[in-house]
């Protein structure tokens, strides 16, 4: 016999069927009491998904932050530990992002102080090579304090910041014109 | 939906208990896969010039895929390592600079995905038997081309008779669609977050495709 209905019958305060009806009815409140738990764990990863998902648009376009959280298991039904498990470790992702990002923003913000300090004053700034990545935007290009008219320049003190012209092109050079016409269909008014 | 409209599929009461909003919908079509006709790639081709970075990188805390980010963490999934089907149709677009026409069907599940956000997934209908549903596996229960029984309690997509696929992963052996097939069973996976309407729209647009091919 289960050690709980023992100690009911042991209190003989109620009939065996009382005692099981109770015992059922404990069972029943336990079960509706994890399955609270469990739907409000589900709540706190949905809105830790929201913020981290918000992060990832925003941390865009920097790279090597790490999004990964790690599964448990599935598919299948997580018990309260393992939902645990899951918010636990999609809490401390975001704050790490965060951290990180906050660490590079910082870095971000003082290189475009850089970055203007050198356009005001290129002769300063000698050799200095700042790129977009370094101040958090997109795309290649650099800034570069350089002298005009090579070594001349240098002699003469007149340097300035030259802007890089960006990204090569992702497919290459356009197909000469005359071969593109060649391989288009006759229009009907041509 | 001009020659079936989509049926409700079944959810066990234990998964409707514990899933709120978990529900499966599907369309049978009248033929299954095949070359892709010029129209479906010239439209593949347009959605390639509306999908780009911008919506690929913004797609994660847009509702419906995030709903269905959200459930993978429910149900014991990263969504980093095994992707929702509308994150790992933008990976491919993004990888290979376009959508890829690859297949009839493909190319219908990829325009229903990518233009509603919902999973999508596809059965050869005649080798499914009855309605078709969700529900945990009993001990013991195989997916058909898997070694050895599934865990007790997984997630599966399943007829009246036994497990098709995983929910959200591998399809069993043989009831998928193959150039063979001569009827397909469009199903559509709804988590909460998610509207009817979208998973409407989705089943529709990919029972278009298919049906126009």
């Amino acid at each position: 016999m289960p050690d709980e209905l023992l100690e009911i019958e042991a209190r003989g305060s109620s009939s065996p069927a009382e005692a099981l009806d109770a015992l059922f009815h404990d069972q029943r409140t336990d079960e509706l009491a994890d399955q609270r738990v469990r739907v409000e764990l589900r709540r706190q990863i949905g809105a830790l998904e929201r913020q981290l998902g918000e992060l990832f648009a925003s941390a865009f376009p920097r790279q090597g932050l790490d999004w990964s959280v790690g599964a448990v298991g599935g598919p299948r039904v997580l018990g309260i530990a393992e939902l645990e498990r899951v918010r636990d470790a999609l809490a401390v992702r975001l704050r790490e992002a965060q951290a990180e990002l906050g660490r590079r923003g910082e870095a971000e913000e003082a290189n475009r102080g850089l970055l203007e300090s050198m356009i005001l004053d290129p002769r300063g700034h000698r050799w200095v090579r700042i790129s977009a990545e370094d101040i958090g935007e997109p795309m290649c290009r650099h800034w570069h304090a350089r002298p005009r008219w090579g070594i001349l320049g240098m002699l003469m003190g007149w340097w300035r910041v030259k802007l890089s012209s960006g990204c090569p092109l992702a497919k290459g050079r356009r197909a000469p014109e005359q071969e593109t016409q060649e391989a288009s269909p006759t229009s009907p008014g041509g | 939906m001009s020659e079936a409209l989509a049926e409700a599929g079944w959810v066990s009461a234990e998964l409707r208990d514990e899933f709120p909003g978990l529900a499966l919908r599907y369309v049978m079509v009248d033929r299954g896969s095949g070359r892709t006709p010029r129209g479906v790639k010239e439209r593949l081709a347009r959605l390639s010039d509306r999908f780009a970075g911008p919506q690929a990188i913004n797609l994660r805390h847009q509702p419906i895929p995030w709903a269905y980010r959200v459930f993978y963490r429910h149900i014991g999934l990263d969504p980093d390592e095994q992707h929702t089907p509308v994150e790992a149709v933008a990976l491919e677009r993004m990888k290979k600079g376009g959508f890829v026409s690859q297949n009839l069907l493909d190319d219908a599940l990829t325009i229903g995905i990518i233009e509603s956000s919902v999973a999508l997934r596809a059965f050869d209908a005649d080798r499914v038997e009855g309605r078709i549903g969700i529900r945990q596996t009993q001990p013991g229960e195989p997916l058909e081309g898997r070694p050895g029984a599934l865990p007790e309690g997984t997630l599966v997509i399943a007829d009246e008779a036994r497990p098709l696929a995983l929910l959200f992963g591998a399809v069993g052996a043989g009831r998928g669609v193959t150039p063979r097939t001569k009827r397909t069973t469009l199903v559509a996976v709804q988590v909460q977050g998610v509207p009817d309407v979208a998973v409407e729209e989705a089943l529709w647009l990919a029972a278009d495709v298919l049906r126009a091919g």
